[in-house]
């Protein structure tokens, strides 16, 4: 380690020094505005320490790899974390005593989301996974009346375990095979180690990407996502719809570019196959649900499902045009994500009665601003032109037909037809006519609104400085 | 920048409509008719300094200086997206339409629309501004845009505004268009991808794409997906069923709009993108299309016949219509396809006025079912006239519009198949059929006892004046058709030169 590393450490290290600070302030003075306060101003710095690190770009022992690509979704996932933070503040305003704890797991959380961002070695990624996962548990469970949130975490922890132990099992194979831990050690002895002996390779493979599936939620993986998202608190569930399942993600394609894994035909097809099954799960499922949570649940399966086929695209394709479209299409989907559960948050607040598409009635009339934001999240979501989730498609569908995916492309176009109509529904409900449910959403979620609906245009009507801004990550 | 200002004074004029509400309730109305006559008083102005359209030369379909305008600028460079706009006969033609039925439209909503106005006219100038968009984009991605787009006022027009079932036509219009429009935006993708790897360059312009070389079956499947978009616009069988559900639900402008120009803009795709950029495809698909065209000149007179719904056995009549724009532009004679222009364009009129006549029998009966009316005639004379004029231009009466548009295309078929043609022209005895007992239902026979003393009000100033420029339109393309067919005639010619069609099909006579 030089002094360089540490530069390039900086946004892990200032995550942490926030979470130290905040746990010599709670053993100081409880006060849940304070470490309201230090949170904010944590993961401001680390915002500002990624943009530092950007001058100091190498691989940080063999574990971590900072580079641009890895840096810039530290940032993203960051400002997803402040936009959870925003939303926190009145959601746990209102439950008993002890709230200083959630600020914590909050950050712990980012952590282990920016350590498997950056990670480039199967320690790190598992290392990372779980500090993640373990703090999302508790955050999950932090609501103290109700069952539900209690029943999602429970679930989630569960589940969550036995896909680390297929994960572990799987680099324990893949070691076996090929005697490397690094995704770069793994991706230089592959194909030597699949001529040897395929079936190891395959099999350890296979149970990486069934443990990774679980935490992307990729059908047949998806059974946990409506219930943890529907009881996880909801700015729980916005962080865990974006952070979480966008840093798994990241390492997901890092682990498939790093590791060559992209070279076997037989993951390639049970790639395909996931992303088939999730498309058309996800959306079919959504169809029925009355729970707007759940609804965005398996709405997000389905994005996942898109998603894969891009990365069963590297096989033919350089992976610049590859990394662009995850790229654009991983900041959308959070974007966009974001945006939804944002607007459910301020709407809903922890009323479970109030998630219901019918109450969301007469939102137009009477909440202008969170109708216009929450329209323009679901057409994003639904792939209409001029929002950032257009251009998201566009990006998958040229990947997709630049490759010859036309079986894959052809599942997609049928899922986003089923797609129109959930994210219609709600728009629908919102144009009824009904009573004035009250306002209470405070001015910091409606600036937050604001700026997320902005972004999903922006992204989608003049798109080009981020498209030139993601070929160069 | 003349094109940019056309669909910014429209966006803008939406956002106004709305702010105006604020000022009185009786605003956003009068702001939004103020919008349409200035934008289309711009356009005039800014077409008088042009040369006459009807003496110029044939614009060459790839180069885009020939044309009447053409505006370039970027706005994906990554890939080569840009924002082209370009205007010429059909697209100007198309344009004045969606203007002047946009004012149409605007006074049929004058007193239809009592529940937050401003966002009505909003949505409807915005909707005018997307149809404006897709008559005068030529980057294919732009185009696409618009043709997305557009949607989404239209969608919330009939899902806030429409009537009882308004929810379920919104949503099967919604996903029929925009599923059809993923086919499309594929089609696109896949064809700019050949383009980019035979020439290493990323263009989704119009003029760079028209001759991308391509084997005969990608060629097939790719003008498919454009077809199948295009055809669910139209709306052509057997892709129709969204349209009599979103046509009787809408709002009366919404109906109007809906009728009079967005269904033209599948007929122009057809005309502009589907047969030009794959001739050779196009032709080979030509019978089945003519065949799908005759199939639904036939099927949506039958089924008007059987309607009991006024709204919907217009609607239903227009898909018959339509059928005949569909044979028209596969016939792909300079005949035909100068009917198939004129249908458009009369049938925009003809439609547009028999929609607004449901809309003003719905406000005073409260009721679109016609074994319910009867005798109006005696309540609403003027009402009563109207609807005889525009029952009659819609069946196809000799000296008005609609009768020039259908004889030119049975003509041009009749070059090509003669069967097809046989079957078509039964749509014009059928259409009378239907057209007439609409009349009779509605208007004439034994007045009900329960309208007599219910206190109908006849047409007033207002609607009279906007009947009577549909009216006038009609009779003056019926009597003296020829400045469209001029207008028309150098575009269809250089769309012809582009395609080696009609030598071939002509052989095809049987």
């Amino acid at each position: 380690m030089n002094a360089t590393m540490f530069s390039a450490l900086a946004p892990i290290l200032m995550l942490s020094l926030t979470a130290i600070v905040l746990m010599i302030q709670a053993s100081i003075k409880r006060d849940q505005s304070v470490a309201w306060v230090i949170t904010g101003v944590g993961f401001l710095l680390t915002l500002w320490s990624a943009s530092y690190a950007r001058d100091f770009t190498q691989p940080v022992t063999i574990l971590l790899q900072v580079d641009h690509w890895s840096l810039f979704f530290t940032s993203l996932i960051l400002i997803a974390s402040l936009v959870t933070l925003v939303l926190s503040k009145d959601t746990f305003s209102s439950e008993g005593e002890r709230k200083e704890e959630y600020y914590l797991l909050l950050v712990l959380s980012v952590l282990g989301a920016v350590v498997l961002i950056q990670s480039s070695h199967m320690v790190s990624l598992l290392l990372g996974m779980e500090l993640m996962g373990v703090a999302l548990y508790a955050m999950i469970a932090f609501p103290e009346r109700g069952q539900l949130p209690l029943e999602a975490a429970v679930k989630y922890l569960v589940l969550s375990a036995c896909a680390s132990a297929m994960l572990l099992y799987g680099f324990a194979l893949i070691y076996a095979a090929t005697g490397e831990l690094s995704y770069s050690g793994i991706g230089s002895r592959a194909a030597v180690a699949y001529a040897k002996n395929p079936m190891l390779v395959m099999a350890g493979s296979a149970m990486v990407l069934a443990g990774i599936g679980f935490k992307l939620s990729v059908a047949p993986f998806h059974m946990w996502t409506p219930d943890v998202y529907e009881g996880a608190p909801t700015p729980v569930t916005g962080f865990l719809a974006t952070v979480s399942k966008g840093a798994v993600f990241v390492a997901l394609t890092r682990f498939y570019i790093d590791g060559s894994l992209y070279q076997f035909s037989d993951l390639n097809t049970a790639l395909a196959a996931l992303a088939i099954v999730s498309m058309l799960v996800g959306n079919w499922l959504a169809l029925r649900q009355e729970n707007i949570k759940r609804l965005l649940a398996y709405s997000s399966i389905a994005h996942f499902g898109y998603l894969l086929v891009v990365l069963i695209a590297l096989t033919y394709l350089d992976t610049g045009l590859v990394n662009q479209s995850i790229t654009f299409y991983l900041t959308a989907y959070i974007v966009t994500t974001l945006a939804a559960f944002t607007v459910v948050s301020m709407v809903t607040g922890e009323d479970t009665a109030k998630q219901n598409i019918g109450a969301f009635a007469g939102l137009f009339w009477h909440r202008p601003l969170e109708a216009s934001a929450l329209t323009v999240a679901m057409l994003s979501l639904a792939g209409i032109p001029l929002t950032a989730g257009f251009m998201a498609k566009f990006f998958v569908i040229t990947v997709g037909i630049q490759s010859g995916l036309w079986g894959l492309l052809a599942v997609l176009i049928v899922a986003s037809a089923i797609a129109i109509y959930y994210y219609l529904r709600i728009i629908f409900a919102m144009t009824k006519s009904a009573e004035s449910p009250g306002n209470s959403a405070n001015w910091q979620e409606k600036i937050v609104a604001l700026a997320l609906m902005i972004s999903i245009l922006v992204l989608g009507a003049w798109p080009q400085p981020f498209i030139a801004y993601a070929g160069l990550l | 920048m003349v094109m940019i200002n056309l669909i910014l004074i429209l966006l803008i004029g939406g956002l106004l409509a709305i702010l105006s509400e604020r000022i009185s309730d009786t605003m956003p109305r009068k702001v939004a008719m103020a919008i349409v006559l200035i934008d289309l008083l711009y356009l005039l102005i800014c077409l008088s300094g042009m040369p006459d359209i009807t003496q110029l030369q044939a614009p060459v379909a790839n180069d885009p200086s020939t044309w009447l305008m053409h505006f370039k600028a970027d706005w994906i460079p990554a890939f080569g997206i840009s924002i082209e706009l370009a205007l010429d006969g059909i697209s100007l033609l198309m344009v004045l339409l969606t203007l002047i039925l946009g004012a149409i439209a605007i006074s049929a909503s004058w007193t239809d629309i009592v529940v937050r106005k401003g966002f009505f006219e909003a949505n409807l100038l915005w909707s005018l501004a997307g149809v404006l968009g897709v008559f005068m984009a030529l980057d294919l991605m732009l185009f696409f845009l618009f043709w997305e787009v557009m949607l989404i006022p239209m969608y919330f027009m009939i899902a806030i505004w429409g009537h009882e079932n308004r929810g379920y036509a919104a949503m099967k219009f919604f996903i029929f268009t925009q599923a059809s429009g993923l086919l499309m935006l594929m089609s696109i993708l896949a064809l700019v991808a050949i383009n980019y790897s035979a020439t290493e360059v990323w263009t989704f312009s119009y003029f760079d794409l028209l001759h991308t070389e391509m084997t005969e079956q990608v060629a097939h499947w790719i003008m498919l997906g454009f077809f199948i978009a295009f055809v669910v616009k139209l709306p052509g069988f057997p892709f129709h069923t969204w349209l009599p559900d979103a046509h009787t639900q809408a709002p009366t402008a919404g109906s109007v709009i809906l009728a009079g120009i967005l269904l033209k803009t599948g007929a122009y795709g057809l005309i502009r993108f589907a047969v030009p950029l794959f001739p050779e495809a196009a032709l080979n698909f030509s019978s089945a299309a003519m065949w799908l065209g005759a199939a639904g000149v036939v099927y949506g007179a039958v089924l008007a016949f059987g309607q009991t719904d006024f709204k919907r056995l217009i609607a239903y009549s227009s898909v018959s219509h339509m059928g005949f724009v569909l044979l028209g532009i596969y016939a792909w004679n300079e005949l035909a396809l100068q009917g198939a222009v004129m249908q458009m364009v009369a049938h925009g009129f003809s439609t547009a006025a028999l929609f607004m006549i449901a809309g003003s029998l719905q406000e005073r009966l409260h009721t679109r079912d016609m074994r319910e009316m009867s005798g109006l005639w005696q309540q609403m004379p003027r009402m009563g006239a109207m609807a005889m004029f525009f029952v009659v231009a819609s069946l196809g009466l000799p000296g008005l519009g609609n009768f020039v548009a259908e004889f030119l295309i049975l003509l041009g078929l009749f070059q090509v198949n003669i069967w097809i043609t046989v079957i078509a022209a039964t749509g014009l005895i059928t259409g009378a059929a239907y057209s007439l007992l609409l009349m009779q239902r509605s208007f004439q026979g034994e007045a009900n006892k329960k309208w007599v003393d219910y206190g109908l009000v006849d047409f007033g100033p207002r609607e009279m004046l906007t009947m009577a420029v549909m009216m006038v339109a009609l009779i003056v393309l019926g009597i003296y058709p020829q400045p469209i067919l001029d207008a028309a005639q150098p575009v269809l010619q250089s769309l012809l030169n582009l395609t080696t069609l009609p030598a071939v099909a002509i052989v095809e006579v049987l």
